[in-house]
């Protein structure tokens, strides 16, 4: 069984080929270049590399969010693109879940989290070698994120370019409590999203189309719009 | 052998696929719009239409080949537009041409928005040089003149506002539904009289356009009636900023097709389905015995197949894509002949 993964949802880029359990080839970047013109010459490439072609695959498995709005719809669309046309099932993976992947043999709570502006974050927590869900994938002020993971009282492990941002802020609320992933995990990985796809039913090749991404958030306008007809209401 | 094209367009709040043979001929044209989503905004919301293209691409996709009854094997090649537009949007339709693309091993065309505009035109009748395109959508008013297919000349443009973006204003000052245009144009033509609106020519010899100032006018003129307590008319207004735009606009695109001496007229994007603005610029080019043409209603909004019809043309021209292509919001029309 053949597994492409894609990973565009925020800064970094990752994209893998994994074979039957094996890693054939794997993409990790995290240099200034758009996803629109990064994404798919790295998937030309890692099909190059591991001497396959597109219809050799037999399931994709894409970061679904959160992140940044365009990001994710970037590799969702090319995900869901070539699913659909290469009649294969899609996997959507948290992009947060992805990450926390990474620190999976970490004895605590990993908590994996993206800078969504304006002193928010977007971030979630897992437990165990199986990431189970502490805190399911959400938008919040950071504040409230570090309240809810002091009320813990457990080791948090914060993981992502990202923490760099709230550092000092944690550290102030968290105290010891709160330790910093090395950097060298800080990337999402494709193959880890890849793994954590493995372990989903698959689902049918017809549910491609319905496929949507996972913003954890409404849009601004939208949400403006909510504002204005409740006040209407009033 | 005849060739054929898949297209995708999603530069604004339409998904668009469409299958086009040899450049001509349609062969399936699918078009989802967004419009009752963005009506309660009041204009199209640039995220909401992103969030909709990714939901509707790979369905908007299947429709076109099941309609069309054709497999990816079957193309010749994938044209997607490449700009102007809203950069969220354009990058969904070309992350999907990419990908569709790869998947099958086809060659990529990039096509730019007015370029596919004008070529809905070689989609009802031949297209014959030189020739003389009116340009006119919510984002754009531009006289464009081809001296033979992939040549580009921008003879005139506004300066500031779209037609279109004038007639979307002016129905929010008359408290029309969005999008106003076609309400603005059914008013005029039911109206018996008209508000007399300024004319905007610019210097003599220029064939740039400025529609801010009648904009103005129309605002003021509400504003002072509400001022004096009088109601307005909004038939009577629509018809006199109707007049102004369209006799602007005929009477510019007239002197450019003298000038320029073309072989035919073709009038193109959102706004030539406008029927104050195609009545009029029907009887100016019987009168000047120059051949005019306006695509259907179908092919004047936002839609693919005008896509695959420039597509056809590029790609003739060995005009190709690769996977790095991007989006280009503030595309300029560029020829793509050597």
């Amino acid at each position: 069984m053949i597994w492409l993964g894609i990973d565009t949802a925020n800064a970094p880029l990752s994209v893998a080929i994994v074979k039957d359990g094996r890693v054939l080839a794997e993409t990790v970047q995290n240099i200034k270049i758009t996803h629109s013109v990064g994404a798919m010459p790295a998937v030309e490439e890692l099909f190059a590399k591991a001497n396959i072609t597109p219809s050799q695959i037999d399931a994709v498995a894409v970061s679904e969010g959160p992140g940044s709005y365009t990001g994710v719809r970037i590799g969702v669309t090319i995900a869901k693109t070539l699913a659909w046309t290469l009649k294969k099932p899609l996997v959507g993976v948290s992009s947060l879940q992805a990450l926390a992947a990474n620190a999976k043999l970490f004895n605590g709570v990993i908590c994996p989290l993206f800078d969504a502006r304006r002193q928010h974050v977007y971030a979630a927590a897992y437990r165990g070698e199986l990431l189970n869900e502490v805190i399911h994938d959400h938008h919040d002020h950071i504040d409230g994120l570090l309240e809810t993971l002091q009320a813990l009282n457990e080791n948090v492990l914060f993981i992502g370019t990202d923490v760099e941002v709230f550092w000092e802020r944690i550290k102030e609320r968290l105290g010891d409590k709160a330790i910093r992933a090395s950097y060298t995990l800080d990337l999402p990985r494709a193959t880890e999203l890849i793994a954590l796809a493995e372990d989903r039913e698959l689902p049918s090749i017809e549910a491609v189309h319905h496929f949507v991404p996972q913003y954890r958030r409404i849009a601004e306008a939208e949400a403006n719009w909510i504002k204005e007809q409740k006040k209407v209401a009033e | 052998m005849s060739k054929y094209i898949l297209a995708i367009e999603t530069s604004c709040d339409e998904t668009a696929a469409s299958i086009i043979k040899d450049g001509t001929e349609i062969i399936s044209n699918v078009v989802s719009s967004q419009i009752d989503s963005h009506k309660r905004f009041g204009g199209v919301v640039p995220e909401i239409a992103s969030r909709h293209h990714v939901e509707q691409m790979t369905i908007v996709i299947e429709e076109c080949l099941t309609q069309a009854g054709m497999e990816p094997a079957d193309l010749a090649a994938v044209a997607v537009t490449e700009g102007p537009g809203l950069v969220g949007a354009l990058l969904i339709g070309i992350n999907a041409a990419k990908a569709f693309a790869f998947a099958h091993g086809l060659p990529l065309v990039p096509v730019h928005h007015i370029a596919g505009h004008i070529y809905a035109n070689a989609l009802v009748q031949p297209m014959e040089f030189p020739l003389l395109a009116l340009v006119v959508s919510g984002g754009h008013t531009e006289l464009v003149y081809m001296k033979e297919h992939g040549s580009f000349e921008l003879i005139g443009e506004t300066r500031d506002d779209a037609a279109g973006e004038a007639y979307d204003k002016v129905a929010r000052v008359l408290n029309l539904p969005y999008p106003g245009g076609p309400h603005i144009d059914r008013l005029a033509y039911e109206a018996e009289e008209a508000v007399p609106f300024p004319r905007v020519w610019l210097e003599e010899d220029s064939y740039d356009f400025s529609f801010s100032g009648l904009k103005s006018a129309v605002i003021n003129y509400k504003h002072n009636m509400d001022q004096r307590g009088e109601e307005i008319i909004p038939a009577h207004v629509a018809k006199g900023f109707q007049d102004s735009v369209v006799e602007v606009l005929t009477a510019k695109t007239v002197r450019a097709a003298r000038e320029y001496g073309v072989k035919q007229v073709i009038a193109a994007g959102g706004v030539s389905a406008n029927k104050g603005l195609r009545n009029a610029l029907e009887s100016a080019f019987i009168e000047e015995d120059i051949p005019f043409f306006v695509p259907p209603l179908k092919l004047c909004t936002d839609n693919a197949a005008m896509i695959g019809a420039a597509g056809f043309f590029m790609y003739e021209a060995g005009v190709r894509g690769d996977m790095k292509m991007n989006g280009k919001p503030g595309m300029e029309l560029k020829t793509w002949i050597e």
